[in-house]
């Protein structure tokens, strides 16, 4: 039943997965788990542009800047990882509790 | 009577070679400077005495070449100019670095270059054991230079530069063996006594400037002056006429320079130098630049008759008294020493009676007897290893033939036995001064005859009789190197014949040396009538007398006939022990001058300590307490607010790095809370 799936059921699933995501990065110690709380940010933002397109005013922009956004979650994944890598190798740990030598 | 002021009115010659006269001995000196060390190192000795002596003979081949070129002008053109380059020109002095060539600098050059060059090659044969023969040629070749600009600076302050250059190379040379203390003494007594006379020069120099200003035009010029200087007739300074006073001043400088009384007392003392020096410098060209000075600017002199009379009076006393001191000298340069002094005297006696040819004729002659003199009492002090005392030397006319030859020879000449050059150019003065007044002649005839005497006293002790050296010297006795002897032999000849430049009218001559230097110096007319038969008789006088000095000198010395220890105890022993300590004159300076310097410079001490030292102490404390009180202030205040500012902006970063955790968690929960409270408050209404 098409007409049953409006926007605000996006809207949901959007929020739903935006606070899982935070949830994520504001509860993990992992700097992986961080990145990947972040990925599901991203991709909250995601749904809700899609959603916005598909619903809202028209028009192709938000498909467009979905393309930006998982582009641009691509290249924070690769950077993100390649800087969890350098610390893993500095340090033999990845939890963000310890990194604390910018600590005023 | 020749005016000698026509010579600023002549063409004048101009020629670049002579500026090379004195360069040459300047450039030898600068290489031997500069590289002397290397080249002894690589060349031995030869290289620098090559240098010095190729030097020395280059200058003298050029002022053949000048003296020639200046026969062939007319009598009264001859004067050469060299202007080298712009020196001063401020206000109204205007002088140029300039050398002129005359028949006066001919003569001065003649002797310079040729008696020098001879002395540089006796000085190899001379210094064959120095170290340090690069600084010793290098010192000879300055001094060529220096004095050769003494007698061709064109002006007197170039001549004032070769006057002092001159007394800089004496010291240097002098004190050449400093490491020995009394050397370096002399050289520095020396250089002081003949400071105090420069001053005078230098007073006269100015005063000459002054007036000269002052009556309309100034120069410094010499051949400017002669036309300038009749502006100072009738100026008075103090109340004394201007140009006494300047010519006394000048010959104040003369007296520093040509060791008269009452500055005599350095030259017996420079004889502390190697002997090629005593010869070159304190005998031959030196000492007699006194005498050119005031042959230079004799038409200055001439107008000061008041002038003239000190000189003849001093140069009369100096003649006598240091004849007197010469007899009981034991040193053999000592004696020389004074008997330079003596005939210095004799100069300035001519110099006094305006008779200045004949002054410049005795400067002649006397360089070539006297240089001989002295290297040949070189030449023995060599042989005897540095034995100066004639007490222990005698007999030595067996062991160096030729050294007693040419000694007897130029001893001859100075005691002015007929034919030889002292005959003549002595009695050229001894006739002028009879001119003048026979008081002066009587000086001079009586110090003639001391004169013949303390030489002959000096050749009998040195060269007959037994040798009194010890059994080594005695071993070691040998004639000197051909370098020593062949120069020894030039001015022995030089000594025998010079004279004949000069031979009076009375004895068939012309006078031909006076002839020749008459557009310089012109001559003195002297009032009266005088017979030949007088000039005559005042000749055989002196012969005479000198003739009895001899005698005397080998009754006492050779015969034995009067033993010289009784005739010491003549008058209770007094007579012989003033001769002997030279008239306490430097016990008498160091009684009264230097005693008086010292305790004046005592009380400057004493004032300087307590009362400028008080002063400067005083304001140094005033000073520091300001310091204190200032140094607080700063500490406190200008500190304290530095500070507090840092404390303040350390104490708000204390509070503010707190925020800065390092965890990460931290900064996003914040990040979020923050994002919220923005979103919260964006939306309240």
């Amino acid at each position: 039943m098409p007409e049953a799936l409006g926007l605000q059921h996006f809207l949901l699933v959007g929020a739903a997965l935006f606070c899982m995501g935070l949830y994520c990065v504001l509860t993990r110690r992992n700097a992986i788990g961080i990145l990947m709380g972040v990925e599901l940010v991203l991709n909250a933002a995601n749904v809700n542009y899609i959603a916005f397109s598909r619903y809202g005013v028209g028009g192709v922009d938000g498909q467009v800047f979905s393309i930006f956004v998982i582009m641009l979650a691509a290249a924070e994944a690769a950077i993100g990882l390649a800087i969890v890598l350098g610390i893993y190798r500095r340090s033999g740990s990845i939890d963000v509790s310890q990194m604390t030598s910018l600590r005023g | 009577m020749v005016d000698p002021h026509h010579v600023a009115d002549v063409a004048v010659h101009s020629s670049q070679l002579l500026r090379w006269i004195p360069l040459i001995p300047l450039l030898g000196a600068a290489v031997n400077f500069l590289l002397g060390t290397r080249i002894q190192a690589r060349a031995g000795r030869g290289g620098v005495a090559a240098v010095a002596i190729a030097s020395s003979l280059a200058s003298f081949v050029l002022v053949v070449i000048s003296f020639f070129s200046l026969l062939a002008f007319d009598e009264h053109s001859r004067l050469v100019i060299d202007t080298v380059a712009p020196w001063v020109h401020i206000g109204s002095l205007n002088v140029d670095i300039g050398f002129q060539f005359d028949p006066l600098s001919a003569v001065m050059t003649l002797v310079i270059t040729g008696i020098g060059s001879l002395i540089h090659i006796y000085s190899y044969g001379y210094m064959d054991e120095e170290p340090a023969a690069w600084r010793f040629f290098a010192l000879l070749n300055l001094f060529m230079f220096a004095m050769l600009t003494l007698v061709l600076g064109d002006s007197l302050l170039l001549m004032f530069v070769g006057w002092e250059g001159v007394g800089l190379c004496s010291w240097a040379l002098i004190g050449f063996w400093h490491q020995d203390h009394v050397n370096a003494t002399a050289g520095n007594k020396a250089f002081i006594v003949n400071r105090i006379g420069d001053f005078g020069f230098l007073l006269g120099v100015f005063l000459l400037f002054w007036s000269l200003d002052s009556a309309g035009q100034a120069s410094m010029v010499f051949r400017e002056l002669p036309a300038l200087v009749g502006g100072l007739e009738g100026m008075a300074l103090w109340g004394v006429p201007v140009v006494t006073l300047i010519t006394l001043f000048l010959f104040v400088g003369a007296t520093g320079k040509s060791a008269q009384i009452p500055l005599f007392v350095w030259l017996p003392d420079a004889m502390a130098g190697p002997t090629p020096v005593s010869a070159l410098i304190h005998a031959a060209t030196m000492v007699t630049a006194g005498v050119y000075m005031i042959g230079r600017l004799s038409f200055l002199f001439a107008m000061a008759p008041a002038t003239l009379e000190v000189i003849a009076i001093i140069a009369a006393a100096t003649a006598f008294f240091a004849a007197t001191i010469g007899i009981a000298q034991n040193d053999i340069k000592k004696v020389l020493a004074y008997s330079t002094v003596s005939q210095l005297g004799y100069m300035f006696i001519a110099m006094g009676v305006g008779a200045w040819s004949a002054g410049i004729f005795h400067l002649v002659t006397h360089a070539f007897f006297k240089a001989c003199l002295f290297l040949g009492a070189g030449s023995v002090i060599h042989a005897m290893h540095h034995e100066q005392d004639m007490r222990k030397m005698g007999g030595l006319r067996h062991y160096m033939p030729r050294t007693f030859w040419t000694f007897l020879i130029a001893a001859v000449a100075i005691a002015g036995v007929p034919g030889t050059a002292g005959f003549f150019s002595k009695d050229e003065i001894l006739w002028n001064a009879y001119l003048h007044s026979p008081a002066l002649w009587a000086m001079g005839f009586l110090s003639a005859g001391i004169t013949a005497f303390y030489m002959f006293r000096l050749v009998f002790m040195t060269f007959y009789g037994e040798c009194r050296a010890d059994e080594h010297t005695r071993e070691h006795l040998h004639e000197s190197s051909g370098w020593m002897t062949w120069p020894l032999i030039i001015l022995a000849v030089g000594s025998l014949f010079a004279g004949f430049l000069g031979v009076p009218a009375a004895l068939g001559g012309s006078n031909a040396f006076a002839h020749f230097l008459e557009p310089v110096v012109g001559h003195m007319e002297h009032t009266g009538h005088h017979s030949l038969a007088l000039e005559y008789g005042l000749m055989a006088a002196s012969v005479g007398i000198a003739g009895l000095g001899i005698l005397l000198a080998w009754l006492i010395y050779v015969k034995k006939v009067f033993s010289a220890e009784s005739l010491a105890r003549i008058g209770g022993g007094w007579p012989h022990r003033v001769f002997l300590n030279k008239y306490y004159v430097d016990e008498l300076y160091g009684a009264t001058v230097l005693r008086g310097t010292m305790g004046l410079s005592t009380l400057f001490a004493w004032f300087d300590r307590t009362v400028v030292d008080g002063v400067v102490n005083g304001s140094a404390r005033v000073t520091r307490i300001g310091a204190t009180l200032s140094g607080a202030f700063d500490f406190r205040v200008v500190d304290g607010l530095v500070n507090l500012t840092a404390d303040a902006i350390h104490a708000f970063g204390g509070v503010v790095r707190r925020v800065q955790t390092g965890s990460l968690n931290t900064y996003l929960y914040v990040i979020v809370v923050v994002v919220a409270a923005v979103l919260f408050a964006g939306t309240w209404k």
